[in-house]
């Protein structure tokens, strides 16, 4: 028998309920975002090549030491095994193109924790998504090596331009839908296999990781925004179905889009910011001078969460709605 | 229970491993009356009952030793027969000291019982009186007294009478034994409830994790036209009234009102059987059925002990706990409160002691919060629990206020399922209790 209950000298730990606590926690979700990446940098390797492994270690060790010296100036406490900063990293390189420069990566990751994360005040008070804070820094400075594609190493297919967006954008020409599920295509390391993609998502929401809502409004409005322009004008304008298969779309739908700490809060949030990125994804794509819009459709959004928050506060129950 | 669960419910909610398992098929035990019950003048909501008894008195189990001393109020018995020692403050499981009266028992064969009354011709004033005299009060938890909420203002009208028996909170399984091994007199009670407030409907709710108890209480009813049993899905917080009434009428409950005020009296499974008790068999209420368990005692049981049991002789009569017993929960897991002095008495509301271990009882460490939202979705009053504890913190008691921040019901759902371990729940009672005080001092003024 124990002592408690017969020595006056016991000790019981007290605090206020609730006593359990589910089995998730920040930490070990970090990490399964870590995991449901791995099908990416597996399909980046075997596309475009091992080297593309050295451009994703450079990029995370940029993004581990920056947030290590940050929070040394800081004078906070280091905690780097949670996983942030490592995500971070792997996010960057996975949207850079392949065989990228080693030092611009790096400058990039110093960005993207820097500026995208530690200036507003480190994890959980960012405002923007961090990698494509990096991202959208290293297109503005090295715009030149930011659009130079090279194509998967065993390309069965001859291509008139590098990527199928810009192949469509600037030379009407449409990528088989194939080649775009698999990732037998031009297109940034980690983003051009929508099977490896859709492996890692599917597996953060069966999780509970990743809130299925975002992905399936950026789904319903990439295809209902794009469907009507492809209705419009078929030989104008390319179907919804190329729409979601090409670019960053399906990496940016469960990747970076879902981002905790950038997303809205409340379901209702997550449906109007889903598809308010579609439709700026469709508008730059179709109308933009860019070939590709998912970059500054997510960070646009991100500017608007708090807005976004403020207007889809929950019916409190029992109260009438408003 | 299953992901794909057709049975009704609300929006919201977790699903805590059950843990019922423990005590789910141990038929109840009548624990032999301890030496020496400590007997606290508050065991319901409302002021305390006053002592009619003093030191040296020699008392009968049954007799009333405290007197009902306001309409909220209860009157209270003696669970045993022997001498009052004493009357003085004592440690309870409230976390309060509070005035209690000490009985050295001796002999305990016999009760002093009230008459018996007829269930079939018993009068519903009759009903309520009995109920009041019994000192019966509700067995959810709030422990408010029973006679109170049958004697309802005359111009609410209630068409239903929901019993209880979702027991959402995990390990506890005393409603789930009431309904297997007492069906009869469950309905019984629901049947002398429905009659006290003037009812001709009446439900059962049960969470689909109960499939002995749904089996026997279907038996039951069938040839009840008037009663239903209602499968719930097994879910935190099931068995909240504003919960239930939601998920059995699909009615809601508006902030700051009371089920009565949607049609409704909500009455606990014990609840039920205490009214029985006390009509059929003219019992007062002087023994509490309650559920020991959790991975750090011994031999988890399902048990009746007299009010006024200290806890340390019921972990005793349990097996004693085990070594790395760390924290004793009264209740349940997610709402229970825990204790610092095992020889708090148990009192008429009690539905469980938890024993709970080391690993279990360590607290997680807290991360930044990363708005993920998890806490909004699980609220299962559509609150922003991320929110909330912001204002709380910062003293920002004007938003709070603004932010409904006391509707929360403090289910604990939302600490529970935070990823970065925040003790939201925690950090709201305290801003809601200020907000209160800010209320009233308003109203003063």
């Amino acid at each position: 028998m124990n002592s408690i209950t017969e020595n006056t000298d016991y000790k019981l730990e007290l605090a206020s309920s609730p006593h359990i606590h589910s089995r998730w926690n920040t930490r070990q979700a970090m990490w399964m975002v870590v995991l449901a990446l791995l099908p990416a940098v597996i399909a980046s390797v075997i596309f475009f090549g091992i080297y593309q492994i050295v451009i994703i270690i450079v990029s995370v060790a940029a993004c581990l030491v920056t947030e290590v010296l940050i929070k040394k100036i800081r004078k906070r406490k280091i905690i780097i095994d949670d996983g942030s900063a490592v995500i971070t990293g792997l996010l960057l390189s996975l949207i850079l193109p392949p065989n990228f420069s080693l030092s611009s990566t790096a400058i990039g990751a110093v960005i993207a924790i820097g500026i995208g994360k530690e200036v507003f005040g480190g994890i959980g008070y960012n405002i923007f998504n961090p990698a494509l804070v990096g991202r959208a820094f290293l297109q503005a400075a090295f715009p030149v090596p930011m659009t130079t594609w090279t194509l998967p190493e065993n390309t069965i297919d001859s291509l008139s331009s590098a990527t199928p967006l810009a192949a469509m954008k600037f030379d009407n020409v449409i990528t088989k839908p194939l080649n775009m599920f698999l990732g037998n295509i031009g297109g940034s390391i980690g983003e051009t296999s929508a099977l490896a993609i859709l492996i890692g998502g599917l597996f953060l929401i069966a999780a509970g990781i990743i809130n299925w809502r975002i992905p399936t409004a950026m789904l319903t409005g990439m295809i209902l925004f794009s469907g009507i322009f492809w209705l419009i004008d078929p030989l104008k304008y390319p179907d919804p179905l190329f729409q979601v298969f090409a670019g960053g779309f399906l990496f940016g739908s469960f990747f970076m889009a879902t981002d905790w700490v950038t997303s809205p809060l409340t379901s209702k949030g997550m449906w109007i910011y889903g598809i308010l990125i579609s439709l700026m994804v469709v508008a730059i794509r179709l109308f933009g001078g860019l070939p590709e819009g998912v970059m500054y459709a997510i960070l646009f959004m991100n500017a608007f969460v708090p807005m976004i928050n403020k207007f889809t506060r929950p019916r409190v129950f029992g109260e009438a709605a408003k | 229970m299953s992901f794909f669960s057709s049975f009704k419910t609300f929006k919201g909610g977790v699903h805590p491993s059950e843990f019922k398992e423990f005590t789910q098929n141990l038929p109840f035990e009548i624990m032999p009356a301890p030496a020496i019950v400590i007997i606290p003048l508050t065991q319901h909501i409302g002021k305390p009952a006053n002592p009619v008894v003093k030191k040296k008195d020699e008392v009968k189990a049954g007799q009333v030793i405290a007197e009902s001393s306001g309409f909220i109020s209860s009157v209270i018995h003696s669970p045993v027969s022997g001498i009052v020692k004493d009357i003085h403050l004592e440690p309870t499981i409230s976390g309060f000291p509070n005035e209690c009266i000490i009985i050295q028992s001796n002999d305990n064969s016999d009760i002093d019982l009230m008459p018996q009354l007829d269930i079939e011709t018993v009068s519903p004033d009759d009903i309520i009186s009995r109920v009041r005299d019994a000192g019966i009060v509700g067995q959810g938890g709030a422990a408010f007294p029973t006679y109170v909420k049958l004697s309802p203002p005359a111009d609410t009208k209630i068409d239903y009478v929901i019993l209880n028996g979702c027991e959402c909170e995990p390990y506890l399984t005393r409603d789930d034994r009431y309904m297997i091994e007492r069906s009869t007199d469950v309905l019984n009670g629901l049947k002398l409830i429905m009659k006290a407030l003037g009812v001709k409907k009446g439900v059962i709710g049960i969470e689909d994790n109960k499939n002995q108890a749904i089996k026997a209480m279907r038996e039951i009813v069938r040839s009840e036209p008037d009663i239903e049993v209602e499968i719930l899905k097994t879910k935190y917080p099931q068995g909240a009234e504003k919960m239930l009434i939601k998920a059995v009428l699909n009615r809601e409950v508006p902030p700051g009102k009371l089920p009565m005020d949607v049609g409704c009296v909500i009455q606990n499974i014990g609840t039920a059987i205490a009214v029985n008790d006390a009509v059929t068999k003219g019992e007062p209420q002087i023994t509490a059925a309650l559920t020991v368990s959790g991975k750090g005692i011994n031999n988890p049981k399902n048990i009746i002990v007299r009010v006024g049991t200290p806890l340390n002789e019921i972990l005793n009569y349990c097996g004693g706990l085990k070594d790395d017993a760390a924290k004793i929960v009264v209740g349940g897991p997610m709402m229970g409160v825990s204790q610092f002095d095992v020889n708090a008495p148990v009192t008429k509301a009690t539905s469980g002691i938890l024993v709970l271990t080391k690993k279990e009882a360590n607290a997680h460490t807290e991360t930044p919060c990363l708005n993920c939202g998890k806490c909004i979705e699980v609220c299962p009053l559509g609150l922003v629990p991320t929110k909330l504890t912001r204002f709380s913190k910062l003293n920002m008691y004007e938003k709070a206020d603004e932010f409904s921040i006391t509707t929360c019901m403090e289910c604990g759902t939302c600490t529970y399922n935070c990823p970065a371990n925040i003790p939201l729940v925690q950090w709201i009672r305290l801003g809601k209790k200020k907000v209160i005080r800010m209320q009233k001092e308003k109203m003063s003024a």
